[in-house]
């Protein structure tokens, strides 16, 4: 289908072909639905609502519960408020959450509607709590939506109420499925750490089935951990486009200090995650994590002659593609173009730095989309395709070997269960890659050339 | 089993009704309540939905981003011709043209799709914030394919100016617009038909035009599965049209037949006996003995070659519940008699947009006690599945890990489809995934004595 894309590169202004993001507001339904008993609601159309939970539902295979204002004409006119104000109270009639996450839509930022007043106006029931987040469509991608929500919880509910902060670490994990944030618990938890991971969609979109349906599973994060987040003695914000604004806020708001790390993929990326533990709780690296390690590193240099000097293309979201790209480095491996559909010159300057030291020149996109990635594919071909779904046109239309991480994934299962963060998400990384390799050597191999022993 | 404690605002009510109590017109064609977890979808889906199997057609949405991503190739249309139509395209606005207005930034992204595919056909859909921000997409259109004299319509399919329903009639009116014939009617040929309302999902169309060539009859045109633009201009060239989805295609059929005279009836292919029922239909409609024949020989052959099969899957299916949630009630209504067919008896009936008469069939048809609700949140959802016993799901993408979790079976009759349900060999491909589903040996895990049950 994509086999008509022609290999001269045009430059083009007038929007996007193939796009490699998504509009704000889905990232923020995602972040809140990591809050626990949290019920994120879409102040806008229905039909944004509809298109983010059945996009969640396809990458999750899980339920996504959300509601919507349901604009009307009437609304799109007048504004939104009294939509709003009808919905805080049927939510918590109907659907009786602990709290309530809006977002807006390009169509309620457009209209002006004012959120803050009119949840200060609202009736709200006794016990219960409404925040929310600013999610222009037409700014940023899903990414900044995920951040801006991450940031708006820390807004509403971050206290302080100690005199010395707690021996407690914030993690903010960034656009990540739960295996990742399961993962990264389990890592700060083996060092013996205090954690509030936030926001935390383990135990709800990767729920077990237990024949119950129950619209609050038991996992996210407690609105008391997000109120005591601001007691803690460090938030550590993996991945910047993802997690930073939250980050800085607590430091603004509490003072908590920050620590800004890049989406702990890779064994690099990992070492950094630990050591930053390590040095701020004044604890030694337990054996479990070194053997994990060891296991990792042993791993890589088994299987590196199957890597070394291949050729890569790179696309996703940005904070999952920069650590990435890290770790590719590592194993030997060239990347040799770069891309991400979220806006943002600082995706280009951290590549091409961590480039640069490499001595690798590769094409670094940041804004871009899938079109011209498959042009620069078709200019410059790769042994390797790296990104979401979406990258199985380009896989197919240059029978390129593809390895499906980031968001979202639509036909494969399972990925959201299973981390690609920590040791463990790396040598899954790399068993992801060799298969896909491998498997294509097998099977373009003649027959003389077959081999048993790879 | 622990159903959570919930409440059903009063104004719900109105829109569930259980057959037999006692006898109300349930409330529908009405607007979702504020707040709601809806399983509905907005004017722009629901003229996606009617206007994307056209293949040869660059489909360009003006909006910010999210529009066009989450309807980039979700729909399981087949072509047999271009590919077109499975890329993504989008105007990406941004903040700037928010507040300077996105006219200038349109007419670019139609000057360079022209020049990278020579489509012969664009449509420019609007979403939310078009209307709000000024643009004005008709002018843009006009001016553009006057420029590349290439046919360009705009769809005014903005997401709050009503549901799904009224995005099929904003797509109906842009084809209305294209198949309009210049100055001289075309001749009508005899026993040609156009088809309406399919969407070729995994190829259906195909076999349903397939079954009319045998019989004599030729399809002229599908609205719009596998359509394209040169397919489209001789629409007006059929003396009869047959509807099958009429919830998207009831407005299209009308003002064919008002504007140029061809008439219009209504069929459905789900299920043995529907089909079976339209294909006489239709060749009765033609009046030709030699032609009624041949349908009575193809249903008989068809009957032969399906119908054991299908009856070694009713034994095994026969006593089963099924649930049936669905954007139309056209489509409700079919499931009802299909599910008959494999000895299934539908305990709940819901749909996001049926229109009253639909609702009123459906009360007809079913047994008393089954519920019957309109645009149902996935609470209700739940609870009248669980209360009901249902063992099956029909729905669509939303529904179906709400169905698993419940322990109950799913099967998608909506986009994600994955084998042809349309026709006789449709009818043995649904009998299958029924029974594939409803019997699979993952079940035994859910229900049965895990270590979760051991409380
Ligand atoms: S781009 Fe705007 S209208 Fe489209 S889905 Fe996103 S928020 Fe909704």
């Amino acid at each position: 289908m994509l086999d008509s894309t022609s290999k001269q590169i045009v430059k083009r202004s007038g929007g996007v072909i193939n796009p490699a993001k998504t509009c704000q507001p889905i990232g923020a339904m995602y972040a809140a639905l990591g809050i626990h008993k949290c019920l994120p609601h879409s102040h806008g159309s229905q039909g944004c609502c509809s298109y983010h939970r059945m996009h969640l539902t396809r990458h999750f295979r899980d339920p996504i519960m959300a509601s919507t204002s349901s604009f009307t004409e009437g609304a799109s006119v007048f504004g939104g408020v009294a939509n709003l104000k009808t919905a805080i109270k049927n939510v918590f009639t109907i659907y009786d959450p602990d709290i309530m996450a809006i977002h807006t839509t390009c169509l309620s930022e457009t209209i002006g509607d004012d959120i803050p007043s009119i949840i200060k106006s609202a009736e709200i029931p006794e016990g219960k709590l409404v925040i929310h987040a600013n999610t222009p469509s037409y700014v940023g991608s899903h990414v900044t939506g995920f951040s801006n929500m991450v940031k708006g919880m820390i807004t509403y509910l971050a206290e302080v109420d100690v005199e010395e902060k707690k021996q407690q670490v914030n993690v903010i994990p960034g656009f990540v499925n739960p295996g990742d944030m399961r993962e990264i618990k389990r890592i700060v938890k083996i060092m013996g750490i205090d954690s509030i991971v936030l926001p935390d969609t383990s135990g709800v979109l990767d729920a077990p089935m237990t024949g119950e349906y129950t619209m609050y599973p038991r996992g996210g994060t407690k609105i008391e951990e997000i109120k005591d987040s601001g007691n803690s003695l460090v938030t550590l914000a993996l991945g910047s486009f993802a997690s930073s604004d939250a980050a800085k806020e607590l430091k603004r708001k509490c003072n908590v200090p920050e620590v800004s790390l890049k989406t702990p993929i890779g064994v690099k990326a990992t070492d950094e995650l630990i050591m930053s533990l390590i040095k701020k709780f004044n604890k030694e690296v337990p054996y479990e994590l070194e053997e994990e390690r060891g296991q990792l590193v042993d791993i890589m240099t088994d299987t590196h002659f199957h890597f070394h000097g291949k050729t890569v293309a790179i696309f996703g979201d940005p904070d999952i593609v920069i650590a990435l790209t890290e770790y590719i480095l590592s194993l030997g491996m060239i990347p040799v173009h770069v891309l991400t559909g979220t806006p943002g010159g600082a995706f280009e300057k951290e590549i091409k730095a961590m480039l640069l030291e490499a001595g690798i020149r590769a094409n670094v996109k940041a804004a871009g989309d899938l079109m011209e990635l498959h042009q620069l594919i078709k200019n410059k071909p790769v042994d390797l395709l790296i990104g979401n779904t979406y990258g199985k046109y380009i896989a197919r239309a240059e029978d390129l070997p593809f390895v499906r991480i980031g968001f979202p994934i639509l036909d494969r299962s399972v990925h959201s269960y299973l981390p690609v963060v920590g040791y463990k998400g790396a040598m899954r990384i790399i068993e992801m890659i060799s298969n896909a390799l491998l498997e294509r050597a097998d099977r373009d191999a003649a027959d003389e050339d077959f081999e048993l022993v790879m | 089993m622990a159903v959570m404690e919930r409440k059903f605002i009063e104004e719900r009510m109105e829109s569930i009704n259980i057959k037999g109590k006692k006898k109300k017109h349930l409330k529908c064609e009405s607007e979702s309540l504020a707040g709601c977890v809806s399983q509905r979808a907005c004017v722009y889906c629901g003229a996606r939905v009617v206007l994307n199997p056209i293949t040869d057609a660059v489909h360009l949405v003006h909006g910010p981003i999210g529009c066009a991503s989450y309807t980039w190739d979700i729909r399981g249309s087949l072509s047999s011709g271009s590919e077109l139509y499975r890329n993504s395209f989008s105007t990406d606005l941004k903040e700037n043209d928010v507040i300077f207005g996105g006219e200038k930034k349109l007419s670019r992204a139609i000057d360079e799709l022209v020049l990278k595919y020579h489509p012969q056909l664009i449509f420019v859909y609007s979403t939310c914030i078009v209307g709000v921000i000024g643009d004005d997409i008709e002018a843009v259109c006009k001016a553009a394919a006057r420029k590349h004299n290439i046919e360009i319509y705009p769809v005014q399919s903005s997401g709050f100016i009503g549901n799904k329903a009224a995005g099929y009639k904003a797509a109906c009116e842009a084809v209305l617009k294209l198949i309009k014939p210049g100055v001289h009617l075309p001749e009508k040929k005899n026993k040609c038909i156009n088809y309406l309302g399919d969407f070729n999902l995994a190829g259906e169309a195909w076999i349903i035009t397939h079954y009319f060539k045998q019989i004599g009859i030729d399809v002229n045109v599908t609205f719009t599965g596998d359509a394209s633009f040169t397919k489209l201009k001789k629409a007006i060239e059929a003396s009869l049209n047959i509807v099958q989805c009429a919830g998207s295609m009831f407005y299209l059929a009308q003002e064919i037949e008002k504007k140029y005279n061809i008439p219009y009836l209504n069929v459905s292919f789900l299920g043995l006996e529907d089909t079976a029922q339209s294909l006489r239909k239709v060749a009765a409609y033609f009046n030709d003995p030699d032609l009624m024949e041949r349908t009575e020989n193809l249903i008989k052959n068809e009957i032969e070659k399906y119908g054991p099969q299908i009856a070694g899957y009713r034994e095994k299916l026969t006593g089963k519940k099924a649930a049936v949630y669905v954007g139309g009630g056209f489509k409700a209504i079919s499931l009802i008699k299909q599910f008959r067919e494999l000895g299934i008896d539908v305990v709940m009936v819901g749909t996001q947009t049926g229109r009253k008469e639909e609702y009123a069939e459906i009360e007809d048809l079913v047994d008393d006690g089954t519920v019957v609700l309109d645009d149902a949140n996935p609470a209700e959802l739940e609870e009248f599945m669980l209360l009901k016993g249902a063992h099956l799901l029909v729905g669509g993408v939303k529904e179906r890990p709400l169905a698993y979790k419940l322990g109950v079976a799913f099967i998608d009759h909506n986009h994600d489809r994955k084998h042809p349900l349309s026709g006789f060999v449709g009818a043995l491909n649904f009998a299958k995934e029924v029974y594939s589903t409803v019997c699979s040996p993952v079940w035994q895990y859910v229900h049965g004595e895990g270590l979760l049950h051991e409380k």
